[in-house]
């Protein structure tokens, strides 16, 4: 049976805040299907505000879609269906009053394959903040600067902001496309497998960057590499074919699971 | 910038050598307690060892977080050793006690007229603790493979002062239980040499990726880097 | 197998197979169909065009292509075809001022916003792709009825209640019309193909800043598809220059005097007017190389209208290279 609350926080030496973090998103009964299949089975969970909680498990075990549902990216598929509830912030985000875009403007999302728009790179940061009615270019070059920054990718491209955002290497574009996603100031930035398609060192600037926004932004990163969750996580979701097998903090789901699943797949056993 | 990993790794480090420094100040004092007769600070010697045995637990709890983040070549080595270096230290801190204990039993017998080299005992065995320590702080293996061998040193005080002591229990039946106290001392001192060796060939390996444990030398030359060795012919 | 010294057993046989794998035949006739398959349809090009030119360049002269023809437009040494090329380019630059947004919004819906497997989608498609199947001179017949009498005898009733004729009649603007809706199909399908090469995730990294469909498609999508958008009007233009059958009823003209003043005149056309050289003309050998230049005219302006619309597309994907 999975836990409704978060777990407590065993603090070792070297973590973060101490402490239980509160509950920013409340996953109650979720179930999620695709026409006839379903891919999501009565999960429930909460994710802790201002951590990094990692989504974990094999292909097809139905972590992205978890994720998707989290900015109803989910809504952009025919024949999707959803049982359950999704809060965050205890709104309700599925009901009829909720406005979609208002919604995705305060959850972000940073996908697997980088896609920058191919337009300059001060434009791809502008994009969020233009869509926001924010047009003074006093005001969209500070903002585009301070989101260059946090994306550790000012130093790089401070000469070049008007070039094509597709001239950047991989890692480049990846830093791109999370600071076009943290320009607009989301309360959540969820994202899809953000280094799988970069090499080593891009990696390694990715998983630096995102321990560096945690203490601003509620982070929800998928990943199937479980060293990766282990380095930047404090919170670890393990999935098997559509439901939540075990859920704690990441010291204990990486030296001391619970269920033998979670064992058998951290250890490499299967998936 | 130190990324986060090299933040904790460091703070890994820290603890270890606050750790050291308390299993050093534990050795000093008890050693001091036996021969200034103090009562006191024989119990404070005690009271301190369960403070470094909450760090060995606090070293191994950080050592397991930080393997599971995967990490390779000098940082894998660092957190081994680590873990067998707090190992090592909370036994110092151990045997620290074990002689504060005997210090408290001598102290409220009458003084033994004896003339012991326990203190060149102690004195070696701290001079070999603070040097394996040290050479783990500024990153120097030759340090530590230089006072490997003075083990040997400390192994034939023992010796020599079980001999004496041997004597003194045949010669006055008397002074039994005082002489095994005092052999139980320089044990305990023995058993501090063997850890601080230990602790030298850590850092030796942490170093210079060379296994020296169970070869019995040191050698005061240092052997090629690891880096050296793989240079192709 | 004996032992391998170097002019011996092992270097022989690898030799031989070297050799042999140098004639591969079935590279060679494939090179050799493809080849002559090109150099073929060239060939013909060049007969046809070579022909033409010929025959038609003697008779190019500035006042040929300058003025109208007042008097004999039979007569190679008096007949102007300037209204001709006038009325060409007019209904085609007004067919492509219909044509692409109709085309464009229509491509939008179908890639977008319809549901890929409603009925209603299927419908659309399959009238989308019959259309593209029509006969011309049906066109011409549609224009007909629907542009001419249907929409035009209606705003003559409505503007005009006196009775006077204004819209009701073969036009430019009705020309104009028919046409656009003859090349909808291919502007429709150019722009959907150029819609569908954009990759999903373009659409998506829009919506999760929080954008509307719509602002994506006008600020991701569209900017993108820009150049095949353009290629389906290179493709609609270089159609529609060449027909004739479309503007048969719906406004061109045997002979005006003047040149269209308004979008309810009629106008002369170089298509058209070849057909008229070929048929009407008394004097078959006297006409023969008015006709060779008029065709030639017609050609160069077919090729000056792509080459145009070429440019302007290329033009376009630089800018789309260089930054947004």
């Amino acid at each position: 049976m999975a836990e409704t609350t978060l777990p407590k926080v065993t603090v070792a030496p070297t973590a973060q805040a101490a402490g239980s973090p509160l509950t920013l998103i409340e996953v109650q009964n979720l179930s999620l299907f695709y026409g006839a299949a379903q891919a999501l089975k009565n999960i429930s969970l909460g994710i802790g505000e201002r951590v990094v909680t990692a989504l974990i498990g094999p292909s097809g075990c139905g972590k992205s879609t978890l994720l998707r549902c989290f900015n109803r990216m989910n809504d952009l598929i025919d024949n999707v269906r959803i049982q359950g509830t999704v809060k965050i912030a205890e709104q309700d985000i599925n009901s009829r009053d909720v406005d979609v875009i208002e919604l995705r403007k305060r959850v972000g999302m940073v996908f697997q394959k980088s896609n920058p728009f191919p337009k300059s790179i001060y434009e791809n940061v502008a994009y969020g903040l233009r869509l926001q009615g924010i047009n003074r270019a006093s005001e969209l070059d500070a903002a585009v600067e301070e989101s260059l920054r946090q994306a550790a990718l000012w130093e790089e491209v401070k000469d070049r902001l008007h070039t094509s955002g597709l001239g950047l290497s991989g890692g480049q574009q990846q830093r791109l496309c999370i600071a076009r996603a943290i320009a607009i100031k989301p309360e959540i930035i969820l994202m899809d497998e953000p280094a799988s398609a970069l090499d080593p060192i891009a990696t390694t600037r990715v998983e630096e960057l995102i321990l560096d926004l945690k203490k601003d932004y509620t982070i929800v990163i998928v990943t199937h590499n479980m060293q990766q969750a282990a380095r930047i996580s404090d919170f670890t979701a393990f999935f098997y074919l559509g439901e939540l097998i075990e859920y704690g903090t990441t010291a204990k789901i990486f030296t001391n699971p619970s269920k033998k699943q979670t064992e058998d797949y951290v250890t490499g056993r299967f998936g | 910038m130190q990324t986060h990993f090299e933040k904790e790794l460091s703070d890994l480090k820290e603890i270890l050598l606050t750790m050291a420094s308390h299993a050093e100040a534990a050795v000093k004092n008890a050693v001091e307690a036996l021969t200034n007769r103090d009562y006191d600070l024989a119990q404070r010697v005690r009271e301190d060892d369960s403070v470094i045995d909450k760090f060995e637990l606090e070293v191994d709890e950080m050592a397991i977080h930080l393997l599971a983040k995967a990490p390779l070549a000098s940082n894998l080595r660092l957190i081994m050793v680590a873990t067998k270096i707090s190992q090592n230290l909370e036994r110092v801190g151990d045997e620290a006690s074990k002689i504060s204990n005997r210090a408290r039993d001598l102290a409220q017998e009458a003084p033994l007229k004896l003339n012991l080299d326990i203190p060149r005992m102690s004195n070696l065995v701290l001079q070999m603790l603070k040097g394996a320590l040290d050479s783990f702080v500024n990153q120097d293996p030759a340090t530590a493979r230089e006072l490997i061998p003075r083990d040997k040193e400390v192994d034939a005080l023992n010796k020599q002062i079980y001999r004496e002591l041997s004597k003194q229990m045949m010669h006055d039946p008397e002074t039994i239980t005082r002489c095994l106290n005092l052999m139980i001392v320089a044990k305990s001192l023995e058993r501090i040499g063997d850890h601080a060796t230990n602790v030298a060939e850590e850092v030796v390996y942490l170093y210079e990726a060379q296994d020296i444990r169970h070869t019995g030398k040191g050698g005061p030359a240092a052997l090629q880097t690891e880096m050296e060795h793989k240079r192709p012919v | 197998m004996t032992a391998a010294t170097p002019s011996s057993g092992i270097l022989e046989q690898k030799r031989k197979r070297f050799r042999a794998a140098q004639i591969d035949w079935a590279s060679l006739l494939g090179t050799g169909a493809t080849g002559f398959a090109t150099i073929l349809i060239v060939a013909i090009l060049a007969v046809i065009l070579g022909n033409i030119a010929i025959n038609g360049v003697p008779y190019i002269s500035w006042r040929f292509v300058s003025t109208g023809t007042a008097t004999d437009m039979f007569d190679v040494n008096k007949a102007g075809i300037l209204p001709m090329i006038f009325g060409t380019t007019a209904r085609v630059i007004l067919m492509t001022i219909f044509v692409l947004p109709m085309g464009v919004l229509t491509a939008i819906y179908l890639t977008e916003y319809a549901r890929i497997h409603s009925p209603f989608t299927r419908v659309i498609r399959g009238a989308v792709n019959n259309l593209a199947g029509v006969p011309s001179i049906v066109f011409g017949l549609f224009g007909a009825g629907f542009f001419v009498r249907f929409i035009g005898g209606g705003m003559d009733s409505a503007f005009h209640p006196a009775g006077a004729t204004v819209w009701g009649q073969p036009a430019l603007l009705w020309a104009s019309a028919t046409l656009a809706v003859m090349t909808l199909p291919v502007v429709i399908i150019a722009t959907e193909e150029s819609l569908k090469a954009i990759p999903q995730g373009l659409r998506e990294a829009s919506l999760a800043l929080g954008a509307s469909k719509l602002e994506t498609i006008i600020k991701v999508v569209l900017p993108q598809a820009v150049p095949g958008i353009m290629t389906g009007a290179i493709l609609a233009i270089s159609r529609a220059a060449g027909e004739v059958a479309p503007i048969l009823f719906t406004g061109a003209a045997y002979y005006m005097a003047d040149l269209p003043k308004s979008l309810h005149d009629q106008f002369m056309d170089l298509g058209y007017h070849v057909f008229i050289l070929s048929t009407q003309s008394p004097n078959v050998d006297k006409t023969r190389p008015l006709l060779y230049a008029t065709v030639l005219v017609l050609l160069c302006l077919t090729f000056i209208l792509n080459i145009v619309a070429i440019f302007v597309r290329a033009n376009m994907r630089k800018k789309a290279r260089m930054l947004h």
